[in-house]
């Protein structure tokens, strides 16, 4: 990896800007590891399996949940999120299932696979709108950070990059022009 | 004491230090390479190399325990998960700023010639004639033809490879066949030409990684992995190469954990007599002997190393005669380019991870493009297709968004400039003898900055690159302006530099300290200059050429 590729490989470019750029180039602002260990619950991992699911569905390859993704959510928000934004995910959580509440009284888990697909759209577009117009010191949007996550997890998980992806551990010879054609898959490291 | 005596001593074990061993020991001399670090051995040591990304719990990201371990990694792109333990615990040796500097290190056997960028240029009399033409610092003590037949000898041991460009700035070397452009990069290359004729050029970088077997050496399997240790040893490394070359004649014995605190001066000899080690595991004190000492600590610790030795006979330390020791820091100075969208390839791709890139050499101040600033600086880059990590405008998420990003992305294509930084009297290191390491001894000060000729040159930099990409049919270009902090491009330099004379340089033109004839520094520390192309192959050149004269020497007696 050379320097110019090394933060795009790991952070997420999603539309131009660097996203996770604060939990991959920000300094410390939080305590020792163990004040920030979170408490995440089987139904919790459950919960954002299902949040994954939907961002990333099982279509003519697995999705989210089968690549778990809802475990690796929370490692990474556990590890790798400073405070402030280990509580924007969590509280990201309550607000999915109120919306959801109020929205189809019935909590996320409880809501049809239309209803989730719905809600998380609207948030989506919620927080683009959001990201599109928010200041380097706002706070980032809860649905961003499960976008940015379960995307990360998904795509580099040995389901994503292998079925979804094409994955070459050792590709041998390097080639710089080769055909594409459209529905050929990208490959999991560019 | 006869346990204890070889014929040569080497302190560090990185490129330079390598080439030091591999050079001594193969012209019969007896051996010894300090290194302060542990021992890692090549292949078996790089612990990560054949991990799949899945095997990474943070699948290569930072942790908030990391940010908090290391203060200064933190800053840039190094600290990550992947390759930890290639770089320097930075509780255990702190340093002081004085200023801002981003120093990344590396302490263990191999140095950063395990993590490094490994773009390998030769410099030219472009940059060896700028500071006697312009009267800047002081004229290096050699010219391109005394260092051309060694960059050659360097070269074909190395395995460089690259094209036969003819550039004059940017002399060619003895290479192995280039690695090869993209389609998007040679179209660039080729509307590059066609729109600036010869006055800017885009070529193939030139890189140490074996696009072909060589000496004994597998060659590149494209997994652009490099940082963590290649197990095919198909780029050039301490372990890959300089170092199985040492081990080889049965000449060398390698010492890890062996911080090297001074060297020994004889004031009736007026020579050096060895070396002080502690051992950074027992906090055990060695001396070691030797006719000659090599010095390739890296720049900074290279000068530490003398700062701290012969200090009854110079306060300052060995080589501070002349004022100059810790004096002249410099770097390249970085994080300025621009990248855009290019249209047309929508039914092209690539085969293989590229560990390389394409370079646009230096242009400015050459020939009838002047400047308002002296020197200049060139372009590494390259183009590909984005992958999953991007935004899809259109669509939001679920199945479409899914398999949106399983295809790749639009085609990108971009530049980043590395400027040369002038050697700046006041930018300059010091001893600290209020904070000390694990191992209580001084820390280096560090109090460095970019001044106005850097300054002005970012603006071209960034100004330059929107319009050559530009020009090449990219759209949506867009530069950007990172962090004007020295120490970021992992390229220190000075603080020992060479010159013609002992009033006002540390090293002759032989690398030998002036006022200690077997003590020789060929590291970076001992850049007159900085040039704005990476360094490494330079120090290599000159530690070769310096340990072929100090072997003469020793065999005529005069040292």
């Amino acid at each position: 990896m050379n320097r110019r590729e090394a933060i795009s490989a790991v952070g997420l470019l999603l539309g131009g800007t660097v996203i996770g750029s604060d939990f991959f180039l920000s300094g410390c602002k939080t305590g020792g590891k163990k004040e920030r260990q979170l408490a995440f619950t089987k139904d919790d991992i459950a919960y954002l399996d299902e949040i994954a699911d939907t961002i990333l569905p099982a279509t003519d390859t697995p999705g989210a949940k089968a690549a778990g993704v809802g475990t690796f959510m929370t490692v990474m928000v556990n590890d790798c999120y400073e405070a402030r934004d280990q509580k924007v995910f969590l509280d990201g959580m309550d607000k999915i299932n109120e919306l959801s509440s109020k929205k189809y009284r019935k909590e996320f888990l409880e809501a049809t696979e239309s209803q989730r697909l719905e809600l998380l759209t609207e948030l989506d577009k919620e927080q683009k709108e959001y990201t599109k117009n928010m200041k380097e010191e706002d706070i980032p949007h809860y649905f961003r950070l499960m976008k940015e996550t379960a995307l990360l997890g998904y795509f580099t998980s040995e389901i994503g990059s292998t079925k979804a992806l094409r994955y070459l551990p050792i590709p041998g010879r390097y080639d710089g022009n080769v055909p594409y054609k459209k529905g050929d898959r990208a490959w999991a490291i560019n | 004491m006869t346990e204890n005596t070889y014929d040569a001593i080497v302190v560090g074990s990185g490129i330079s230090g390598g080439w030091a061993a591999k050079e001594l020991t193969q012209k019969g001399l007896k051996t010894l390479m300090l290194e302060r670090g542990r021992n890692i051995e090549h292949i078996k040591g790089y612990v990560n190399a054949a991990k799949d990304p899945w095997d990474f719990a943070h699948r290569g990201g930072r942790t908030q325990e990391m940010i908090t371990n290391y203060p200064v990694l933190k800053r840039d792109y190094p600290l990550n998960e992947t390759n930890l333990d290639l770089w320097v615990n930075e509780k255990e040796s702190p340093y002081t700023e004085i200023k801002r500097f981003d120093w990344f290190r590396g302490y263990h056997v191999g140095g950063r010639s395990l993590t490094w960028g490994r773009q390998s240029y030769r410099w030219s009399d472009l940059d060896f004639e700028a500071n006697a033409k312009e009267g800047v610092g002081v004229d290096w003590p050699l010219r391109y033809k005394d260092v051309a037949s060694w960059y050659s000898y360097v070269e074909k041991f190395v395995g460089v490879n690259g094209s036969r460009d003819g550039l004059p700035q940017l002399p060619d070397g003895e290479f192995l066949p280039a690695m090869e452009m993209n389609v998007v990069e040679k179209d660039v290359a080729a509307r590059i030409k066609e729109h600036y004729k010869l006055a800017r050029t885009m070529i193939m970088g030139r890189s140490a990684n074996l696009t072909v077997a060589h000496n004994d050496r597998t060659n590149c399997q494209y997994r652009n992995k490099c940082w963590l240790g290649c197990p095919f040893g198909a780029y050039f490394s301490t372990q890959s190469a300089t170092l199985p070359a040492a081990v080889a004649t049965g000449n060398l014995t390698l010492r890890p954990f062996s911080i090297v605190t001074k060297i020994l001066y004889d004031k009736d000899t007026r020579k050096a007599k060895g070396v002080e080690v502690l051992d950074a595991e027992t906090n055990q004190t060695y001396e070691f002997f030797a006719k000659v000492v090599f010095v390739c600590a890296s720049s900074l610790n290279s000068t530490w190393v003398l700062m701290n030795s012969a200090t009854d006979v110079w306060p300052e330390g060995l080589g501070s005669s002349s004022g100059e020791l810790g004096h002249n820091l410099m770097d390249h100075h970085l994080g300025v380019g621009a990248a855009g969208t290019i249209e047309g390839y929508e039914d092209k791709y690539y085969y293989g991870r590229r560990p390389n890139g394409i370079y646009i050499p230096r242009y400015q101040n050459w020939m009838n493009d002047k400047r308002d600033y002296l020197r200049g600086f060139g372009y590494q880059g390259g183009a590909s297709r984005q992958g999953w990590a991007r935004e899809v405008a259109e669509l939001n998420i679920g199945a479409d968004f899914k398999d949106a990003l399983t295809e790749p992305g639009l085609w990108k294509m971009g530049i980043g400039g590395f400027g040369e930084v002038l050697p700046h009297h006041d930018n300059k290191i010091s001893l600290d003898k209020s904070t000390k390491d694990k191992w209580g001894l001084n820390v280096l000060a560090v109090d460095a900055e970019l001044k106005e000729n850097e300054i002005k040159m970012r603006k071209d930099m960034a100004g330059d690159a929107v319009e050559m990409l530009e020009a090449a049919g990219v759209k949506e270009v867009k530069s950007y302006e990172g962090n004007g902090v020295l120490g970021r491009g992992i390229h220190e330099m000075g603080t020992a530099r060479m010159g013609r004379d002992a009033k006002t340089s540390v090293l002759n033109g032989n690398n030998q300290v002036w006022d200690c004839k077997n003590v020789f520094v060929t590291d970076g520390s001992c850049m007159t200059s900085s040039a704005c192309v990476n360094p490494s192959l330079t120090y290599m050149a000159l530690t070769a050429r310096a340990v072929d004269f100090a072997v003469k020497e020793l065999k005529k007696g005069n040292i």
